[in-house]
């Protein structure tokens, strides 16, 4: 029996725990990210009743418009972009609760505004609801929100929460993230603050962790004495696309590197944590960035490469290089795919090989690592005839077949004692039959909750900075052209050079 | 979607294990691409007239379609078994996705196999993997054959018109396997709803309080309402007293401490889906909550004691039949620890 105490004892047994009345503040609400990805984000959680059940949204973006215009362009988006058929009566009812503010980000009256509206929607509902201000604009303006929000006291309030979340980039090196860490929490507290790592929303990825710390066959193995390299690797098939005035000024190193691939090697590579409560498992994070010693500048050109794809053919269709896209700066140095070698230097990882890379217009598209474990000291059974005898592998495909794979050596049936690897598999889609929601559906659900597990902490991002930061200073220093790959391959050949002896790239 | 099909007359348990392991072996020298599923077996059986309508069932629920499924088709006067088996794969095209393959395995009885279900359909079924045993027209029999093989029974206490009956037919199973009842999860986005509604801290202190409780329900869903009584009698410690039928509504009292709380189920007659059709939920000191099914999800209205009225609609599209059956096979996957006692109370208020 329950006892009837200052708990909830309704809430026991239920999939859904129940959220506090939220409104969504979203800034650059007519933007991309907010029409492809957190439009439908909100409609799916909406269909399945995982909204708070008193829910708000209010659009704020430059465009003129009436709340019914920014209704038809959210309808529009929704349709267009979620991942299952809109229901009408629920995306009519959800549109109701949309309402739009125009302005500048840096124009005090649009907060003015803002604040009239969702006091109103306070007060007709009589809840003072959360409110979760979403900065899904380009980065120059967060800190200029933040700011206003905390001159027009927008930051605080009484009897309910308030939330920030800020979308990458959270800088663009270590001084401006400093930088822009210092400016938001004058305003909010640490607390308050969801930087958005949309790799960490994957299920894939969360999995990980339940993998390392909830199967005790792996953790024995989980250190130097068994391990031999790890490699992460995020490759792409697309090029830029329409993203060109961003990504030349960013490149692969920071598009990628410093928030994803960190990300899943901090997740791969961490402690287990005491428990897994927002701040426990993000503290192990930081610890294993603190271990992974950065590359001086002399370091840099034996342990990074970096290159741009050149014409060549994607999907059958000739594709145009870099240089050749539009919006590309003539000349650009920016590098559209980088590998790079790092390592942990902690008890558990010395010594281990932690190679990295991430590119564009590759052969294939693969989000994945490999964790390769050391060869059997002595294979008696190596006759001629074995094919391929590889070290066990474990794979952890991110994307796009997400699951886990241990390849294995097996003998081939036959007189004969002749081996070759298998596979044995896990695919998310065989053994669970369902579709991994989007992970923005599941970190805007987590900021409506209050929980910060998969976001990243202050000191965290700075840490990735800091281990990107002398890269960017050796590569501002340098000469030279940068090397040069076919879209379409499997990237440069110079990537080997970073490649202690023995080991090689997985084939993409 | 590839089809693969192996059929025979008059066959064996045996042969048609060694007829699936064959088409498996070969789709995977065919395609490397193909993964054959492995989440939960099926073992469903139906009246032979009906299997079609079961089939589409299975079909609409989506996703969370079970990896093997074994339909067992009853026909009156039969003696032998006649079955075909066949793999199909949700290929999407693109040769760098894999595509996952289920199984089915159709067979056509008689009546007198189903006291020895669980010999015929043991070798058909992938050991290691749940297996869920649902029979959707009653043969109750072949539910009792499978007791030792099953993990989960999946049934619908809606089925039986007498919520008395049904409940103890639900007790039953619940002493040999885990039970999954669609009834139970037909109200489970209201049971979310009243647990959101008392959620915050300074409403947390009415639950105390609660003086009545009235359940709308479709007239043949009383279970369903029952059901949501005893969710509500088992959470907050109330001992349920028995309800009394009087011209198809049901009423009843609970002790809750010192106090007592009124129930009382009102059959709604115009309600399209099977179910319940709303909520309402008194305190002691004046204040009303209610949920009622509306366009978009559950419309909400609360009065609070002193007298003030608000509205909204709390969002959720209709899962639909189909969904509810998908969500019923998925959550043979999970375990809900409030089911149990909750039916335990709603026993007792039937007795």
């Amino acid at each position: 029996m329950a006892t009837v105490q200052q708990e909830n004892p309704l809430t026991e047994g239920l999939e859904r725990t129940p959220v506090h009345p939220t409104t969504l503040i979203i800034f650059g609400a007519t933007g991309d990210l907010a029409q492809r990805k957190l439009l439908p984000a909100v409609y799916n959680l909406a269909h399945e009743g995982a909204l708070p059940e008193r829910f708000n949204m209010i659009g704020i973006a430059r465009t003129e418009q009436p709340d019914d215009d920014y209704r038809a362009f959210a309808r529009e988006a929704i349709q267009k972009y979620s991942r299952r058929q809109p229901d009408e009566t629920v995306l009519s009812s959800l549109l109701e609760r949309m309402r739009y503010v125009p302005g500048s980000f840096d124009d005090s009256a649009a907060y003015e505004g803002l604040e009239s509206i969702a006091n109103e929607l306070d007060e007709e509902a009589d809840v003072a609801f959360n409110r979760i201000f979403y900065l899904a604009t380009a980065p120059g303006f967060f800190e200029t929100i933040a700011e206003a929000l905390g001159q027009r006291g927008l930051d605080r309030r009484e009897g309910a929460e308030v939330r920030l979340v800020v979308e990458k980039p959270f800088g663009h090196d270590l001084a401006s993230a400093q930088q822009l860490n210092r400016a938001l929490l004058s305003v909010f507290e640490e607390r308050q603050i969801y930087r958005i790592d949309h790799y960490l929303g994957k299920e894939t990825v969360q999995n990980m962790l339940v993998l390392r710390f909830g199967n005790g066959i792996f953790e024995p193995l989980w250190n130097r004495s068994y391990i031999d390299n790890v490699q992460i690797t995020a490759a792409e098939d697309i090029g830029i696309g329409t993203r060109a005035e961003y990504y030349d000024r960013s490149g692969a190193l920071r598009d990628i590197v410093q928030n994803h691939l960190l990300q899943l090697l901090t997740i791969l590579s961490m402690e287990p944590p005491v428990s897994f409560s927002a701040d426990e498992v993000r503290n192990e994070k930081v610890k294993v960035l603190h271990a992974i010693k950065p590359p001086t500048l002399e370091e840099v050109p034996e342990r990074v490469v970096r290159a741009q794809y050149a014409a060549g053919v994607a999907e059958g269709k000739d594709v145009p290089g870099y240089l050749e896209e539009q919006g590309v700066a003539p000349g650009s140095s920016t590098e559209t795919y980088v590998a790079l070698r790092l390592g942990i230097d902690n008890w558990r990882w010395a010594g281990v090989p932690i190679y990295m890379r991430a590119g564009k217009r590759l052969s294939r598209r693969v989000t994945e690592i490999a964790v390769t474990l050391k060869p059997v000291p002595h294979l008696a059974f190596h006759e001629s005839g074995s094919l391929g005898v590889q070290p066990n592998q474990l794979i952890l495909n991110v994307q796009p077949n997400e699951g886990v794979s241990l390849s294995l050596v097996a003998k081939i049936p036959g007189a004969r004692m002749r081996v070759r690897p298998v596979n044995m598999e896990f695919a998310y889609g065989t053994s669970f039959m369902s579709q991994s929601p989007e992970a923005y559906e599941r970190l805007i659900l987590d900021t409506m909750r209050g929980d910060a597990t998969l976001f990243a902490r202050d000191d965290e991002v700075e840490a990735a900075w800091g281990i990107v930061d002398p890269i960017l200073e050796a590569w501002q220093n340098a000469d030279g052209e940068l090397p040069q790959y076919a879209a379409g391959s499997p990237g440069p050949a110079e990537a080997d050079q970073i490649l202690l002896a023995g080991a090689e790239w997985r084939p993409l | 979607m590839t089809v693969e099909v192996w059929a025979a007359e008059n066959t064996t348990p045996a042969d048609i294990d060694s007829a699936l392991r064959k088409l498996l072996e070969e789709q995977h020298v065919r395609g490397e691409g193909l993964a054959p599923a492995r989440v939960v077996n099926m073992v469903a059986v139906v009246d032979a007239a009906w299997r079609g309508e079961i089939l589409n069932r299975l079909e609409r629920v989506g996703r969370y379609h079970p990896s093997r499924t074994v339909l067992c088709a009853v026909e009156e006067g039969r003696t032998t078994l006649d079955a075909s088996a066949r793999l199909s794969a949700d290929g999407t095209g693109d040769p760098t996705l894999i595509s996952v393959v289920e199984e089915r395995v159709d067979i056509r009885m008689g009546p007198s196999h189903l006291k020895r279900l669980d010999a015929i359909v043991d070798p058909l079924i992938l050991p290691d993997l749940t297996t869920v045993v649902w029979a959707p027209h009653g043969h109750h029999e072949a539910v009792e054959a499978m007791h030792g093989l099953a993990d989960v029974v999946l049934l619908d206490s809606s089925d039986d018109p007498n919520p008395g009956r049904a409940i103890g037919w639900v007790c039953r199973q619940h002493d040999h396997a885990y039970v999954v009842d669609l009834a139970w999860l037909r109200g489970t986005p209201w049971r979310e709803r009243i647990a959101a509604t008392f959620d915050p801290e300074a409403w947390r202190p009415a639950l105390r309080q609660i003086s009545k409780v009235v359940v709308r329900h479709r007239p043949d869903s009383a279970v369903s309402g029952v059901l949501m009584l005893g969710w509500l009698a088992s959470r907050l410690g109330w001992v349920p007293g028995s309800l009394v039928e009087e011209g198809g509504r049901h009423h009843g009292r609970a002790k809750a401490g010192k106090l007592e709380v009124s129930l009382q189920l009102d059959p709604v007659p115009d309600l399209g889906a099977p179910g319940l059709g709303g909520i309402t939920v008194e305190t002691a000191d004046g204040m009303t909550v209610s949920l009622d099914r509306a366009q978009g999800g559950l419309a909400a209205h609360r009065r609070t004691r002193d007298g003030q009225q608000s509205s909204w609609v709390v969002l959720g599209a209709s899962r639909g039949e189909a969904g509810i059956l998908g969500e019923g096979i998925r959550q043979a996957l999970l375990r809900d620890p409030t089911y149990g006692p909750a039916v335990r109370c709603a026993g007792k208020m039937l007795s």
